[in-house]
């Protein structure tokens, strides 16, 4: 199989073109076919000579590939679905909101961190997806251009194949590739606290973090990440950080019912994000099957965000979309595809 | 800019490196830090090279840090770290994690590698009131299998999938777990492995009444 090109940062694409006996300005030239025009073959690159098309064709293959379904939930949303690695699969989804258009795209293909109210994490680990995987499921959709916001919160762990994911950052945000404002894009990590302040350096890109309980005896009942990266020292990164006045750090707060959704976890949320500049998303839970942990009701999360907002933190409710299709937070998986 | 302990690192000389089975590594160096049995510590080949974290195999008061590691063909580190040798330095962040023992009744389980946590703390003193479930494709892949049946007897169960063995459960420690008709709901379960053992297993423990407050799980990152 031939290297693909979609998705290879500038740099890469310059040395690739001396590497091939091409002048070190056909790197550029390839960045604009890839990432500013709509072309599906190496013939289109028309301000290439034959020779320098023939080679590259020779070596390598584009690497855009159309999406191999979708499903189309009753509230809009769409649930794409990309063959990856070969012979896996992948599932990314698309919410349009008045004038907001969300994707939220997957970056591994399935995934190792086993969180107990996650579907993606019942079906393991199967692959870390590429630069132009990532970016593919951005630009192989009919709706790429009305995107407004983009958020790495599909399958998979971003910071756990954090040099695909910085590539593919690179790529969205250069002016030489789609030049998306790193605002309009929202990183969400579980934690992995080593890879953080590579991922703070390197982009720009806003910071979402699994936060779902202060508590860290509860915490690693619900994410075996917990006994390698505490919450403490994840707080501890953050805290350290000048994140500025553009640049956004939240923390998502999947709510349970009875477990997670007290005053007392109010209480010791306000503690423990005391100094940091930040919201709190909370979550419906969606529940996956073979479940323990249930969904609270809305007056619950009505309760938590007002006794939250009364602390001074900023808080907000995310929609519960694409549920039907499950395409909502938590339900994406490709595990009965990954077995075939 | 924040340097939190995983990013900090120091060189260490092997004391030596033993291929124990097939695929199958322990290395060892000087222990000159203080640690918890169930720690983890990052290695890496060079000072600013990646890292990866592996589980300390040996006891808190042992002589040397022990590693048990497990060579991924593909993998970055472990083919070149099985070319090491007693003498070669690596480099490693000081020992951090919560995955430790104490001194409950619980049941352990592990499959490969990820038995190297409860190893630590069967050195360490900690494995009065546990039960061992210990699985593995191939027999010749129980190396502690004298310690641990020593201080465990009959609460040490090996569950091996691809051979048989008199006193050896054939079959997966999923297809164990499913067999189980008396689980102690009362107790806590320590899983240890890879992502698909661990969910699998605990989706069996869950099924079988255990609550999943009760069910602590650390995965190989």
């Amino acid at each position: 199989m031939r290297e693909q090109l979609f998705g290879k940062t500038l740099e890469e694409l310059k040395a690739l073109s001396i590497g091939l006996g091409l002048p070190s300005y056909t790197g550029r030239q390839l960045a604009e076919w890839l990432y500013k025009k709509e072309i599906s073959s190496f013939e289109e690159m028309t301000n290439l000579s034959k020779k320098a098309r023939a080679l590259l064709k020779e070596n390598f293959e584009l690497g855009m590939q159309a999406p191999a379904g979708v499903q189309e939930s009753i509230d809009g949303t769409k649930k794409y679905l990309f063959p990856a690695l070969g012979t896996k699969f992948i599932e990314t989804a698309y919410i349009p909101d008045g004038k907001r258009h969300t994707l939220c795209v997957s970056s591994q293909v399935g995934c190792k961190m086993g969180c107990l109210f996650c579907m993606t994490g019942k079906q393991g680990f199967q692959g870390n997806l590429s630069s132009g995987e990532i970016l593919n499921q951005y630009r192989s959709i009919p709706e790429w251009k009305s995107i407004t916001n983009l958020v790495y919160m599909g399958m998979g762990e971003p910071l756990d194949n954090l040099p695909e994911v910085l590539k593919s950052l690179g790529v969205l945000t250069a002016q030489w590739g789609y030049a998306l404002s790193p605002r309009r894009i929202t990183v969400s990590t579980i934690g992995i606290t080593p890879a953080m302040p590579e991922f703070l350096n390197k982009c720009q890109a806003h910071l979402a973090v699994s936060l779902h309980t202060p508590f860290d005896e509860e915490r690693r009942k619900l994410m075996p990440v917990q006994q390698v990266y505490p919450l403490k020292e994840i707080l501890g990164e953050i805290k350290s950080w000048d994140f500025g006045r553009q640049r956004r750090v939240s923390f998502e707060y999947i709510l349970f019912k009875d477990f997670n959704d007290s005053s007392a976890h109010v209480n010791e949320l306000s503690r423990i994000l005391h100094g940091i500049r930040c919201r709190i998303n909370l979550i419906r839970f969606h529940p996956i099957p073979d479940t323990p942990l249930e969904s609270p009701g809305e007056e619950t999360i009505k309760f938590f965000k007002e006794k939250l907002m009364a602390k001074g933190i900023m808080t907000t409710v995310r929609a519960s979309r694409g549920q039907d299709i499950w395409a909502a937070c938590g339900l994406l998986s490709t595990k009965r595809l990954a077995e075939k | 800019m924040v340097t939190n302990d995983h990013n900090r690192v120091i060189p260490v000389s092997l004391s030596f490196s033993q291929e124990l089975s097939d695929g199958l590594f322990l290395i060892g160096f000087k222990r000159n830090f203080p640690f918890k049995a169930g720690q983890v510590i990052g290695i890496a080949l060079e000072e600013n090279g990646p890292r990866r974290l592996y589980s300390i195999c040996s006891g808190e008061e042992d002589d040397e840090v022990q590693i048990l590691y497990k060579v991924v063909d593909e993998g970055y580190l472990t083919p070149q770290l099985s070319d090491l040798d007693s003498g070669d330095t690596i480099w490693i962040t000081p020992p951090g994690g919560e995955f430790t023992g104490n001194p409950e009744p619980a049941v352990w389980i592990a499959t490969g590698t990820g038995i190297a946590p409860f190893y630590a703390m069967l050195r360490s003193g900690q494995v009065n009131n546990k039960t061992l479930i210990h699985g593995n494709r191939y027999l010749e892949q129980y190396h502690f299998y004298d310690e641990f049946s020593e201080l465990l007897g009959d609460r040490y169960i090996r569950c091996c999938s691809a051979e048989s063995d008199a006193g050896v459960y054939s079959g997966r420690v999923s297809s164990f777990l499913e067999d189980q008709t008396d689980l102690d709901p009362d107790i806590m379960y320590y899983l240890c492995g890879s992502a698909d053992m661990v969910v699998e297993v605990r989706d069996i423990l869950i099924s079988k009444g255990i609550p999943f407050g009760h069910i602590i799980s650390e995965i190989y990152f």
